[in-house]
């Protein structure tokens, strides 16, 4: 079972800047007990550009599609044979990013 | 056997073997869906065949066996045991639970499953009262007082959310199990608050159909997880104030407080049985068992059961619970309960300051103006007293309590 993973940043109140090393060594532990299949962080919602190309043509949009306090800073994709398991990883990561993360599954 | 008998024995089998049979399914077939339609299934069979054909000699292993069988031909009709739904099943561990005191029954796995904190509380409630309790939809939504098709939603999403995220169906883990138990007492003490203290214009004082399935289904849990301190704590607690139900209520609908109660009303079997869990329990703190909550709540209301009257209670011993409680649970509540028995043993007006500071907290409970009323009228405050009565009445949800806190107010001169 896939579950993806977003940690979940808070314009308003920032978790801490120092978390990388952290995150890498968590990395190598997720990928040495093979629930890691995918990881990255994100650049700053500044960054992010929205494309609607449902109607004559494509509409380009600076910015998130939603604007919000909360944004997704970073992403996992897990492999896991439960969500008691990939819950548990998630206290940890969110323990580790300092940071809300949002378990959710893939269909 | 006439119709009626044969009536009563499906009724016991249904209370009785309700949950097992639907444990066994969900284990087999994966499936909360599967599983809970194929045990009504059964059951309304049983309703058809048992009068004309006569109750089979094991009325469970008999609905077992039948629920089975729908469930087959359900998934036989619906095609539906190719890889996909094999994939879709859930997961559940086939090895025997952890090695504390469990013995191992699907049922436990059916309440972890249904008490999982990745669902709602509202949900959790819902699902276990339907899938472990039994009770039909309707019987739900009317004891929340929510449209039938709203609860029927909340069910249906619950079960989504299992299959889709995968909840599994397992007993946790040793280690997890003692949070994860709490997890289940939460629900069951929620199920059997909203019966006791049943809010709403409209509904009874008092639920008994849901203080009853609460206390029903911990008995269950306890039969299921003997050595837990916590269950028996919970049990203990919900039998203590069950027995004092009757007595709680006048004919009038109004509620009675502690000191006005008609003690021989009280039931005393219920409370010979909540005292031997307390005492069980006291044993086992004395051997070094730490205390949890639900105990020490329930070793609470075994003092005031053993009382005589209110002037009998040993308030310096439910003072002491009450330290002993706050250490574990700083709850502002807790604080307010505390200072009842302050004021026994020191007086309303040292309660008085100790209430006063729980202010900022607890301006929005209705308990805590109730509180305040009463001291302040045991005080001579009588003006102040009687803002607190109406600030108590406004917040308070509880007909019976509204009556009380009515009168109470009316009588301040």
């Amino acid at each position: 079972m896939r579950y993806l993973v977003s940690v979940i940043d808070d314009k308003s109140n920032p978790g801490s800047t120092d978390r990388q090393p952290a995150i890498s060594a968590f990395n190598e532990r997720l990928i040495a007990e093979g629930y890691w299949v995918f990881s990255g962080g994100l650049a700053d919602t500044d960054a992010a550009t929205v494309i609607d190309n449902r109607g004559e043509q494509a509409v380009f949009s600076d910015g998130p599609f939603v604007e919000s306090k909360e944004y997704l800073a970073g992403v996992w994709v897990w492999e896991a044979p439960d969500l008691d398991v990939a819950l548990k990883l998630a206290a940890e990561a969110s323990k580790i990013c300092d940071r809300k993360i949002e378990v959710r599954p893939f269909l | 056997m006439n119709d009626l008998d044969v009536r009563d024995v499906i009724i016991r089998a249904h209370r009785e073997e309700w949950a097992r049979v639907v444990a066994s399914l969900t284990r087999r077939f994966g499936d909360l869906d599967i599983a809970e339609e194929a045990a009504a299934e059964a059951f309304a069979t049983a309703v058809q065949r048992w009068p004309a054909d006569g109750v089979p000699p094991n009325p469970g292993a008999w609905l077992t066996t039948t629920a089975n069988r729908q469930a087959i031909d359900r998934i036989r009709r619906e095609n539906k045991r190719d890889d996909k739904h094999r994939k879709a099943q859930m997961v559940y561990d086939d090895d025997p639970p952890e090695p504390v005191g469990a013995i191992d029954d699907d049922r436990l796995r059916l309440i972890f499953t249904c008490c999982h904190p990745a669902l709602a509380m509202e949900a959790r409630v819902a699902l276990t009262l339907r899938m472990v309790a039994g009770l039909t939809m309707p019987e739900i939504a009317r004891a929340f007082l929510v449209a039938e098709s709203a609860m029927g939603q909340r069910i249906t999403r619950a079960k989504a959310k299992i299959k889709a995220a995968r909840i599994p169906y397992r007993v946790p883990s040793a280690e997890d199990l003692p949070a994860r138990v709490s997890g289940v007492l939460a629900v069951l003490f929620l199920v059997f608050n909203e019966g006791y203290l049943a809010t709403g214009p409209d509904t009874d004082p008092v639920r008994r159909e849901l203080t009853a399935e609460a206390i029903r289904l911990t008995r269950l849990i306890r039969e299921l997880l003997p050595q837990d301190g916590e269950v028996a704590g919970l049990l203990a607690l919900m039998l203590l104030i069950e027995a004092r139900r009757t007595a709680r209520v006048s004919a009038g609908g109004e509620l009675v407080a502690l000191d006005e109660q008609d003690r021989g009303a009280w039931d005393a079997e219920l409370i010979a049985e909540g005292h031997r869990l307390v005492r069980e329990r006291l044993a086992a703190a004395a051997a070094g068992a730490a205390p949890g909550r639900y105990q020490i709540l329930a070793a609470i209301n075994a003092v005031h059961t053993s009382a005589r009257d209110m002037r009998d209670t040993d308030w310096s011993q439910v003072l002491a619970l009450y330290d002993q409680l706050v250490r574990l649970d700083p709850s502002p509540i807790i604080a307010l309960n505390r200072a009842i028995a302050v004021a026994e043993l020191d007086g309303p007006e040292v309660a008085l300051a100790a209430v006063d500071r729980l202010e900022p907290q607890l301006a929005g409970y209705h308990a805590y103006h109730a509180t305040r009323a009463d001291l302040l009228r045991r005080l001579g405050r009588g003006r102040e007293s009687r803002a607190a009565y109406d600030r108590a009445v406004g917040l308070a949800g509880n007909t019976a309590e509204i009556a009380y806190l009515t009168r109470r107010r009316d009588q301040l001169r």
